[in-house]
């Protein structure tokens, strides 16, 4: 797994206190993994700083996976 | 009670009477304050006033851009935005009828815009400190209405429905969101109207006179304080009982 993979999944594993082998490729953090909509904007908040890009609006709506989140960010850098 | 040692406030149109005395109560509850407002003479002097812990922060809130740099400029100055106080309006009177694009649009942009990009602003500090206080200066006129004031009526109701749906969102990140509504008040606001006009007023307040500057920032004091964390989308009417609500 890659180094953004591990970051990002640290970052879910904190804030929504979910079990580390629930983070998987296709886990919808809202559907999955128990977040609800305030926190997948904390989330893209922390992957921003984590990563120090800009995630706009737009594309947050279409961070529903953990899976799309990483590869947002390994597109972004 | 109502200790705020520790916390910074950010105050919008703190050059007025009743921003600078919000300022002046929550900076002697311990507040580091944030002074905002369009004339920078009157901030400065209620800086020197208050000494310590007091920053100068002018902001032309009919500036788009002005607005939007305001709350980074604040917490770049203070360490954090804890409390936000939307304190700033301004007035364009008419008829109905009369009433132009432009005053409407021009006090709806300052009232209510300004207040819901300075909310968003501050939001993302709040929330990751798990702990905000926003007070919202609304009017009584946003409940009652009030002849000559559509668009200033407006844009303080508006604020009313903004904070309820924000506080709605936020509740569960420690953040609290409230409007004050003041009634009729000693500032220079109010000293525009005639002593007609004022005997008028009167006799529809139950307490028989004004309020102050005074009064108000009490309200907001307590609004602000840990001891109103679980007071959130209200507002709380502060006006000798001329409308009961």
């Amino acid at each position: 797994m890659s180094d953004v993979a591990d970051r990002v999944k640290k970052i879910v594993v904190e804030h929504l206190g979910v079990e580390e082998d629930k983070v998987v490729e296709n886990a919808s953090f809202i559907d999955d993994l128990g977040a609800d909509s305030l926190d997948t904007v904390e989330l893209v908040m922390a992957f921003e700083e984590e990563f120090g890009i800009e995630i706009p609006d737009d594309a947050a709506e279409t961070i529903q996976t953990f899976g799309d989140a990483v590869k947002f960010i390994n597109e972004a850098q | 009670m109502f200790d705020l040692t520790g916390k910074t406030a950010l105050i919008t149109g703190a050059s007025g009477g009743i921003g600078g005395e919000i300022a002046r109560a929550l900076h002697n509850a311990g507040a580091t304050v944030g002074l905002s407002g369009t004339r920078t003479e009157p901030l400065e002097a209620l800086a020197a006033e208050l000494g310590d812990r007091a920053h100068v922060l002018p902001c032309n809130l009919s500036d788009p851009e002005a607005v939007a740099t305001l709350p980074k400029q604040a917490a770049d100055a203070m360490g954090s935005v804890d409390i936000l106080v939307n304190n700033a309006g301004i007035t364009r009177d008419n008829l109905f009828m009369r009433m132009s694009d432009d005053e409407w649009q021009s006090v709806i942009d300052v009232n209510l815009t300004a207040t819901f990009k300075l909310c968003k602003g501050v939001l993302r500090g709040m929330m990751k400190a798990r702990w905000g206080r926003i007070v919202n200066i609304s009017s009584v006129v946003g409940a009652t209405g009030n002849p000559g004031q559509g668009n200033y009526a407006a844009a303080k109701a508006g604020m009313v429905g903004m904070s309820k749906s924000l506080a709605y969102e936020v509740a569960s990140r420690g953040i609290t969101v409230n409007a004050v509504a003041p009634g009729f008040i000693e500032t220079a606001m109010t000293d525009k109207l005639t002593d007609d006009q004022k005997s008028t007023i009167l006799t529809q307040i139950p307490s028989g006179r004004m309020g102050t500057p005074e009064e108000i920032a009490a309200a907001v004091l307590y609004l602000a304080s840990a001891e109103a964390a679980y007071v959130t989308g209200t507002t709380l009417h502060v006006n000798g009982g001329m409308a009961m609500l």
